[in-house]
């Protein structure tokens, strides 16, 4: 039989697509990072815990309150996202004027409380959340059968992706963003209101997080680690992708997911070491990040 | 006899009633408090510990426990770190659950070290009773052979006869899918492939496919907790099981059936050591436990864990002290019986031996209430269950 790289071109494509599937997750949360780094040079490692936040959020909704799938992906971002927006106001939007490692600290506490407190009111074992009616099943694609969710899961975090790289590269207010954090004092001069702009953004990039995590939900089970596991990976992607760089997370975040799931082909075992091992290469060879610019 | 004397004699007497047998005990419980096997094991199994000490009322017979715990985070290295440092520097004189067959190997290797006891519930490696069997170890619970002999013997029965497995690449995973191949081959299986996945994992999907292009009848899920019930979310999610192949989880507690939710779990066939819903007595241990668990039933790690603490008071009341040898010597000779397992007895090797069961998931309609999940397709008595004394290789055996 036709046989590429020693495996059948099926398996491949199906390995191919599911990596497409998981790059889609790290390419919603490092484009939160890099959203928040970017803009507000905050190395946010309270990221996972925000993603977690998010899928816990979607449960609550549907168990006390009733709402449904679709009503949690607008209203969970948005509610997760405020708590973002007080978090910045109340703590991080003091931290700007020292050094980066004072926001890496806060934000890891503040993961690990929040992890603490879902952890002692939930349990580890998860909660069932279930594929919403309209997207249960799915396509045989004849290499793969191709679950209806897992493609709903990468239409919607391209299409997020790029609005988002859209609106900060290409639009007015992106223009006045990137403005903002190269001198805020000459912008805020224009009469712009620079430090309102800095919280929504803060706020903007925790409701990425919280997007991600209501997507991924259905698929993983709710559990208060769920984050922790992820947002190592995820600075992983972000630093291979340059901090900061809003293309770069995106891209890499999905070309990452490919490379890992042909590790899980290949070299099962290597799977969770393998974005590590291109992490080291990549600083080896370009400090700044594959499309970082050196500073 | 003045009055002086009386009341120094009387003095006396009750001094020598309270110190009639004055043993003060430091039992440590060491799991994971915070990882994927929390709900299984952690806070629960000391709650449990807790409640066989009341139970034996071990204050009122001299017996002063104090019971202490901590976090080995599923990492042997953070295990042995701990039992060290308990032995050596608080006087610890027992450890108790340790989850994780790696953090569980290592901490009986430093007991053996420091002439220790070591009650095992929550591991599930046959080494413990196996190749490493220690004088102060004792397995209570489960072990690999077990749940294999169980869940692996079932299935090949029913007509499941080749095997695929999806195994967490540590000493318990690669247990489990040895144990359950050699059960599958005996009972005339085969096994088609394996693939070793790392632990924890979040993303079972390609593992899945590729135990679905292996064309296996069964994919057997030779991992635990978070990991398995992942792995059952994802077979339904890409319509594997739809497809006509079967899941055999390996081990499953009924923490991870809570979590799949019925709908999901449905049908599933699992071995367990103990389930709530058995008896009058299990069902009444398991609402007081629930009762200070927030609701949560007990999973068989925790009264795993009542049932030794339980057996291993006894041996120090009948030894009347808390030396290592003298009580496993005693517990070992003298079956064990408690409310939770039953009869039951501690072999030479170290292995507790009960009866086991073979259960399946309820469908939610068959399920009449909450923690409902489980019908029982049979009972493995105690002898059947677990790995003869001769085959383990365990140097204790003569």
């Amino acid at each position: 039989m036709f046989e590429l790289l020693g495996i059948p071109p099926q398996a491949l494509f199906g390995q191919l697509l599911l990596g497409l599937i998981n790059g889609s997750f790290y390419a919603l949360l490092s484009l939160g990072l890099a959203v928040i780094f970017g803009l507000l040079n905050i190395i946010n490692f309270s990221h996972g815990a925000q993603y977690m936040m998010g899928a816990f959020f979607a449960w609550m909704g549907l168990t006390y309150l009733g709402i449904p799938y679709w009503g949690a992906l607008i209203l969970v971002p948005i509610a997760v996202g405020a708590t973002g927006v007080l978090l910045e106001r109340l703590m991080i939007s003091r931290l700007y004027h020292l050094d980066h490692l004072y926001g890496l600290l806060l934000t890891f506490g503040l993961a690990l409380i929040l992890q603490g407190l879902f952890r002692n009111q939930f349990g580890v074992s998860g909660l069932p959340y279930s594929i919403p009616s309209q997207l249960s099943g799915g396509q045989n694609l004849g290499f793969m059968f191709l679950p209806n969710y897992r493609a709903w899961v990468v239409l919607a975090s391209l299409v997020v992706c790029f609005g988002t790289w859209f609106a900060i590269e290409r639009t007015r207010l992106g223009a006045y963003l990137r403005a903002a954090t190269e001198n805020p004092t000459l912008v805020g001069a224009f009469g712009i209101n620079v430090p309102r702009m800095i919280t929504l953004t803060y706020g903007f990039g925790v409701a990425l997080a919280a997007f991600a995590g209501v997507l991924a939900a259905p698929i993983y089970s709710v559990n208060p680690n769920m984050g922790a596991d992820l947002i190592i990976v995820v600075f992983a992607v972000v630093v291979i992708g340059g901090m900061g760089s809003i293309l770069g997370a995106i891209l890499t975040g999905f070309g990452l997911g490919i490379v890992e799931g042909l590790t899980k082909v290949f070299y099962p075992e290597a799977s969770s070491v393998a974005i590590f091992v291109i992490m080291a290469i990549v600083l080896l060879v370009k400090p700044a990040g594959l499309f970082g610019r050196a500073a | 006899m003045n009055f002086k004397t009386l009341t120094l004699a009387g003095l006396a007497a009750m001094l020598m009633a309270g110190s009639a047998m004055a043993v003060d005990i430091k039992l440590g419980v060491l799991n994971d408090r915070s990882g994927i096997y929390a709900d299984l094991s952690g806070e629960g199994s000391v709650v449990a510990a807790r409640m066989a000490i009341e139970d034996f009322d071990a204050a009122g017979k001299g017996i002063n426990v104090e019971v202490i715990s901590a976090d080995h985070q599923n990492k042997p290295d953070v295990a042995s770190t701990i039992a060290r440092q308990w032995y050596d520097e608080e006087g610890v004189d027992v450890i108790v659950d340790v989850p994780t067959s790696s953090a569980a190997l290592a901490v009986n290797e430093i007991t053996r070290e420091k002439g220790k006891i070591f009650l095992n519930s929550g591991a599930a490696s046959t080494d413990l009773t196996g190749a490493q069997c220690a004088p102060g170890t004792a397995h209570w619970t489960y072990d690999t052979y077990a749940l294999a002999n169980g869940t692996g013997k079932a299935m090949v029965d029913s007509g499941y006869k080749n095997w695929y497995f999806l195994t967490a690449d540590y000493a318990f995973g690669h247990s489990l899918e040895e144990n359950t191949a050699k059960v599958v081959e005996a009972s005339g299986g085969t096994v088609v492939g394996s693939v070793r996945h790392p632990f924890p994992g979040t993303d079972f999907s390609s593992f899945l496919l590729q135990a679905q292009a292996s064309g296996a009848d069964v994919i057997g899920l030779a991992n635990a907790g978070g990991d398995t019930v992942n792995s059952i979310k994802q077979a339904a999610e890409f319509g594997i099981t739809q497809a006509g192949q079967a899941l055999a989880g390996l081990l499953i507690f009924i923490t991870d059936v809570h979590a799949l939710g019925l709908e999901t779990a449905q049908g599933l066939v699992l071995t367990e050591a103990f389930y709530w819903d058995l008896n009058d007595d299990t069902r009444a241990w398991s609402e007081r436990f629930s009762a200070e668990m927030g609701g949560s039933k007990p999973t068989m790690v925790h009264a795993g864990v009542y049932s030794a603490v339980t057996h291993y008071l006894k041996g120090v009341e009948a030894s009347g002290d808390k030396a290592t040898e003298g009580v496993m010597d005693w517990m070992k000779s003298n079956p064990s019986s408690d409310p939770v397992f039953g009869e039951g007895e501690l072999r030479a090797d170290g292995r507790h031996i009960h009866d086991m069961y073979l259960f399946q998931v309820k469908t939610p309609d068959e399920s009449t209430g909450e923690w409902d999940y489980y019908k029982l397709l049979a009972t493995i008595p105690a002898e059947a269950a677990f790995r003869p004394l001769e085959d383990g290789g365990c140097a204790l055996v003569e």
